[in-house]
């Protein structure tokens, strides 16, 4: 079971790349081609801080930081190193992995607010040192000039082609290894946490240890979805750093859902074309966004995702109890939805 | 097995465990009774490491437990169950012994492979069928029945195949038909297992039914220690928790 489960889930990855790589082809437009790149940028994102949040229980107000540290420090690395593509990608990951190392092992020890916070500080953190390290950062303005891109194993990423599917192939290969990470046993070991973590650590486990662990890896792949961003706009802004940042990833999450894997890519997409539509329609951008949230938080109190997936197990539930009408089986399932 | 040596522990000015010393041998079958606020669950604690004792020593099997973490103390051989019921709300009853199994063995942390682990699958299922919870096994553990859930509880303490076991008021809460059934599970996997296990309880009838030996706690001292029969004659225990009611009956 456990190898055709892989296996079908990127036999979904190759069909979904497919369709993908001939999109532009049957829909010729730049704004459906960056939609993708921009998705691909955000669906890592906050399907990353997802592991934290929906798996892990870890509310990180600053996740925004692996964002920002992983677009400054590709540009960086490929302005001034001058290194290839997949060597400055490597050093992004090592070079994230190492920060949320320092800043996990700082704030997981924490409750629930105070973690949320601190990681917000280091973020901000961040965000002052882009700011003020202007020789190095280009400071408000950002990082200028282009970020160079040498073809590496025939991809050319100054083509916009290749970059569309560079991005759309990191995004998917992204999400398998992810959905990978919490299907193993570790992230199943993250779920016991997320429930009781006393009890977790009565049946021996180390809490501290599996959280850091989490943040780690969140962090690593949260770096990613700044590396696109970069290689999108060519460049590196303070706003990559900047609070709003970790907000929206974390509206994605609550658009879309926290239960099912796919729930912030799901996230992703409508608050994209939120953002897309309603910045067209009017300039009170946030305000519209507001009322959205609102309804989500008040009407469904869940997710997109996560509300039509309980809507389906309700119905089938039903059909399954229909010819049956005493099975008593029938009961948790409801239950569980009226959380 | 476990032998506890002039534990004290104290809240502030509030003493809550004083210089209490009991002996737990082999395979024996140990109530812990006590008035509200003996220092029962807090006994518990200490042994577990959950709290630090002030003074004392913590033996088992020889060596000093006292101070050492957890998760180190429950890779020595103690589990617990709890008053409430503390089990994984959302995950079914086998996904959450299926994790807790990796966890004993030590896999919790692996990446690479996919959940669950085939080796972990047999003993996840011994562990339903040995606690009567086979046929929920697909039920999120939240929606389960308050005493399913303490018998979850109790099967995730067996999963670390403990050598000593404590549980904190198996019974609470429960209707008397349901504490029946309970302690008889309790009594059978006593019996099975061969383990040495402790357990708080109020219920009197429960205690001197299955109990080879009773401790009585009150404000955080040994106030007596013996068979049921000892304790049932024991004047001061009479005195300061039984009442009359319980005094000399056979």
């Amino acid at each position: 079971m456990r190898t055709s489960s892989m296996r079908r889930d990127c036999l979904i990855a190759l069909i979904v790349f497919a369709a993908l790589a001939a999109l532009p082809m049957l829909w010729p437009s730049h704004g459906v081609s960056d939609f993708v790149i921009r998705l691909a940028a955000f669906g890592i994102f906050a399907t990353s801080l997802n592991m934290l949040v929906g798996y892990a229980g870890l509310e990180s107000f600053g996740h925004g930081l692996f964002f920002g540290l992983g677009a400054y420090s590709f540009a960086l690395a490929m302005q001034r190193l001058g290194t290839s593509i997949p060597a400055a990608l490597l050093l992004t990951v090592l070079l994230s992995a190492a920060v949320a190392g320092i800043v996990g092992a700082i704030c997981v020890r924490l409750k629930e607010i105070y973690f949320a916070f601190l990681t917000l500080a280091f973020q901000m953190l961040l965000h002052s040192l882009i700011i003020a390290w202007t020789p190095l950062t280009g400071g408000d303005q950002g990082l200028t000039g282009g970020v160079p891109r040498p073809p590496f194993l025939g991809i050319r990423l100054d083509a916009p082609y290749h970059l569309y599917l560079f991005s759309a192939g990191l995004l998917l290969l992204c999400l398998l290894l992810m959905r990978h990470i919490v299907q193993s046993p570790f992230g199943y070991t993250l779920r016991l946490i997320r429930d009781n973590p006393a009890r977790a650590t009565s049946l021996g486990i180390n809490v501290w240890a599996m959280r850091l662990a989490a943040f780690v890896i969140a962090g690593a792949f949260g770096s990613l979805g700044g590396v696109v961003m970069s290689l999108f706009v060519s460049g590196a802004f303070p706003d990559f750093a900047y609070w709003t940042i970790s907000g929206e990833a974390i509206f994605m999450i609550m658009l879309g859902g926290t239960t099912l894997f796919l729930g912030p890519v799901a996230g992703a997409v409508m608050l994209l074309l939120l953002n897309d539509v309603v910045t067209k329609l009017t300039e009170h951008y946030g305000l519209v966004l507001g009322l959205i949230i609102l309804l989500f938080a008040l009407g469904l109190r869940k997710g997109l995702a996560d509300y039509l997936a309980e809507l389906w197990r309700e119905r089938s539930a039903r059909r399954l109890a229909m010819p049956l009408p005493a099975a008593p089986f029938a009961e948790p399932s409801n239950k569980l939805s009226g959380e | 097995m476990l032998s506890i040596e002039n534990l004290s522990k104290s809240f502030g000015g509030v003493v809550a465990i004083r210089d209490v010393s009991l002996n737990f041998t082999p395979g024996s079958l140990t109530a812990v009774i006590g008035p509200n606020g003996a220092g029962k669950t807090t006994f518990f604690n200490l042994i577990m490491g959950s709290l630090l004792p002030d003074q004392g020593r913590i033996l088992l099997g020889g060596e000093n437990i006292a101070g050492l973490p957890t998760p180190q103390i429950v890779r020595r051989g103690i589990a617990r169950a709890f008053q409430i019921a503390s089990i994984f709300p959302s995950l079914t009853v086998r996904e959450a012994l299926l994790a807790a199994v990796n966890a004993q063995r030590q896999q919790h942390a692996k990446l690479l492979a996919r959940f669950p682990l085939a080796a972990s699958r047999d003993r996840a299922q011994e562990i339903m069928h040995m606690v009567g919870l086979a046929m929920k096994a697909d039920m999120v553990s939240r929606s389960l029945s308050h005493g399913d859930q303490k018998l979850l509880d109790i099967a995730l303490a067996l999963v670390l195949e403990p050598r000593v076991l404590l549980l904190d008021e198996p019974t609470a809460g429960m209707g008397p038909e349901e504490r029946w059934l309970m302690i008889d599970t309790v009594h059978r996997l006593w019996e099975r297992e061969k383990m040495t296990l402790v357990f708080i309880e109020h219920d009197m009838d429960i205690v001197f039914k299955i109990a080879q030996s009773i401790a009585v706690l009150s404000y955080g001292r040994v106030l007596a220690e013996g068979t049921p029969a000892a304790i049932r004659q024991h004047p001061a225990v009479i005195e300061a928790y039984l009442g009359s009611e319980y005094a000399g009956r056979a």
